[in-house]
């Protein structure tokens, strides 16, 4: 059954580019990506970071200052920017974790805010403007020229990515995770060094975050102030929230959702995109707790009568 | 008081596994636990009684470092763990349960023990490893399920348990580490007869090769089962001995009516 669901998934993200506009499709991918990234933080460890962001925007700036100012090849500078956003992530980490709840949202919210600054401030980031132009060259010897090219290594790109978080929450180490999340005191009484788990899972968020930031720097050419600006902090716990925290692919229905209707309203509705997407917020919060995909499996399991088996795999 | 208090089984009555020294914590200027000087016979089922309010959990929580002492030392095998954070304290042998029950909610009554388990394991950061490589310790988690009679309901999501199996699972956990110290926070709070009795001999037939120090609020199992029992009463030890010097001292007798009968529970 699951693997069913992946191979139509993957037939489906294969072919699509031919009849849907790509470029709104690698925006798709780069925000599931990120959404998973995040859900990983979220859904599976229990922390509500309010400044992915800056680990987005930031390591878009880094991987786009690579390949406009120092001319450096595609592969080079996605490794430099995910090492970046790792690296952030691990110092804004290092200073969040050891704070609960709401105080950690808002450790990541501050920092994320001076990554902010730096970004608006800094002389070779374009301020205001951005950093237009950057040129968007090969990937191992393909020209990215052409959207459909760039498509297919986005698209390869959110399979790995996809991959690989999928299997750190089916991972010993994602155990662990869980087991902090579910209880955290008993954690620590059973001999975890929780600080440890949560830095580790923190910097792997960041790093994916990261990823999905340079990846959409590639598809749009530039690197502006709106992805490091806490709306789009703000943006990734809806999409989270709305596909369903916890779940494997939530995030990715999710942000497919939101990211469409933002394309689609933009044009008819204007301002109200703000409003409407405030009402889904309030919505799903308050009627769909579980998300879209929350919701679907455990409609699914109800109908089979199988609800004590555990969701989780 | 000075009575002391002899393991029946112990050759040797002055092998201490765990003392505090003048132990003290106070929140804002509230002493909660006053210059406590415990000592924990090797081998012993030791209970730590007192009215609701007397220090018992902080105690604990000072025992296991999720809380800093104010003042005094705690030794733990004649080494001074005072300075330790909570996570070496449980590798080192003490394993703590909580007063409220703690299972691991929406993991299935299986992964909570092997959780335990795995905390020995090397590859605990191994993000890139699959989950499978676990099942091997599936078959150690199964036979302590079946001493706490859950092994029927390993696939079971641990929130859907009732109250009385939720404690069994948490003591299969905590033995699950092998602890040569357990502290045990009311495990029989809150349970029916048959429950109680159950978890009794249970705590009894584990407490082979390893020393149990419990909160107790049912005079039922502190008799039965401890070798030892002190008793707290606003923050102090009041007296410490066997049952019955304990239950026949007018003191713990007074403390307890000052602040309402707990017995009865
Ligand atoms: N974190 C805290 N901050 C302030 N006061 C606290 C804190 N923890 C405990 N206390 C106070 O310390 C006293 C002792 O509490 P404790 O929980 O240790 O009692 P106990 O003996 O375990 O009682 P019970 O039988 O009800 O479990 C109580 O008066 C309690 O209000
Ligand atoms: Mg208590």
């Amino acid at each position: 059954m699951r693997i069913a669901i992946y191979l139509i998934l993957l037939i489906i993200g294969a072919v699509l580019p031919h009849f849907v506009y790509p470029v709104l499709l690698m925006k798709i991918l780069c925000f599931a990506i990120f959404a998973c990234a995040f859900n990983l933080l979220l859904g599976f460890s229990g922390l509500l970071s309010f400044g992915h962001a800056a680990f987005f925007g930031g390591a878009a700036y880094v991987s786009g200052y690579l390949i406009k100012n120092l001319e450096l090849p595609t592969e080079v500078a996605i490794i430099g920017g995910v090492l970046s956003a790792a690296l952030m992530g691990w110092l804004v980490g290092i200073l969040a974790i050891r704070r609960q709840g709401i105080y950690f949202a808002m450790v990541t919210l501050a920092l994320a805010q001076m990554v902010y600054f730096i970004c608006l401030e800094a002389p070779i980031t374009g301020g205001e403007d951005g950093m237009q132009g950057i040129p968007r060259g090969s990937f191992l010897g393909l020209s990215l020229k052409d959207d459909l090219t760039l498509y297919y290594v986005i698209f390869t790109g959110f399979i790995l990515a996809f991959l690989i978080i999928y299997r750190t929450i089916h991972s010993p180490f994602g155990q662990v995770l869980k087991a902090i999340r579910e209880n955290e005191s008993r954690a620590i009484s059973l001999g975890y060094d929780v600080p440890k788990y949560k830095l580790l899972a923190f910097v792997i968020s960041a790093a994916f975050a990261g990823f999905a930031g340079i990846l959409k720097m590639l598809v749009f050419n530039f690197a502006t102030l709106t992805d490091v600006h806490w709306h789009m902090s703000g943006d990734v716990v809806l999409m989270t929230i709305f596909g369903g925290i916890g779940t494997i692919l939530g995030p990715v229905v999710g942000s497919s959702i939101i990211i469409t209707l933002e394309d689609q309203l933009t044009d008819s509705a204007g301002d109200m995109v703000t409003v409407i997407m405030g009402v889904i917020f309030v919505v799903c919060v308050l009627i769909f707790r579980k998300g879209i995909v929350g919701e679907s499996v455990a409609l699914y399991q109800r109908m089979l009568g199988r609800k004590n088996l555990p969701q989780v795999k | 008081m000075g009575i002391l208090c002899l393991g029946v089984t112990m050759i040797k009555t002055n092998d201490y596994i765990l003392t505090t020294q003048n132990l003290s914590k106070s929140f804002k200027g509230f002493v909660a636990v006053n210059n406590v000087n415990l000592k924990i016979l090797r081998g012993n089922i030791h209970a730590l009684i007192g009215p609701n309010g007397a220090g018992k959990t902080t105690c604990f929580n000072l025992l296991t470092k999720f809380l800093d002492p104010s003042e005094g030392s705690i030794y733990f095998n004649n080494t001074d763990i005072t300075k330790q954070k909570p996570a070496e304290i449980a590798r080192r042998g003490i394993v703590r349960s909580f007063q409220i029950s703690a299972v691991f909610p929406h993991l299935s009554v299986l992964e909570n023990v092997r959780i335990a388990l795995q905390s020995k394991q090397k590859t605990n950061f191994y993000f890139w490893r699959s989950e499978k490589t676990l099942k091997e310790l599936n078959q150690k988690a199964l036979e302590l399920l079946h001493l706490v009679e859950l092994e029927t309901y390993h696939n079971q999501l641990a929130i859907e348990l009732p109250y009385g199996r939720k404690r069994a699972l948490e003591i299969a956990t905590t033995l699950a580490l092998e602890p040569e110290l357990m502290l045990l926070d009311e495990p029989t709070q809150g349970m029916g007869h048959e429950d109680v009795d159950h978890v009794m001999k249970l705590i009894k037939s584990v407490s082979t090769g390893r020393t149990i120090l419990m909160v107790e609020h049912n005079m039922k199992v502190v008799s039965g089962i401890s070798d030892c029992i002190t008793v707290l009463s606003r923050g102090s030890v009041l007296a410490e001995g066997d049952y019955q010097s304990i239950s026949s001292n007018p003191e713990v007798m007074s403390a307890y009516m000052g602040t309402q009968a707990t017995e009865s529970k």
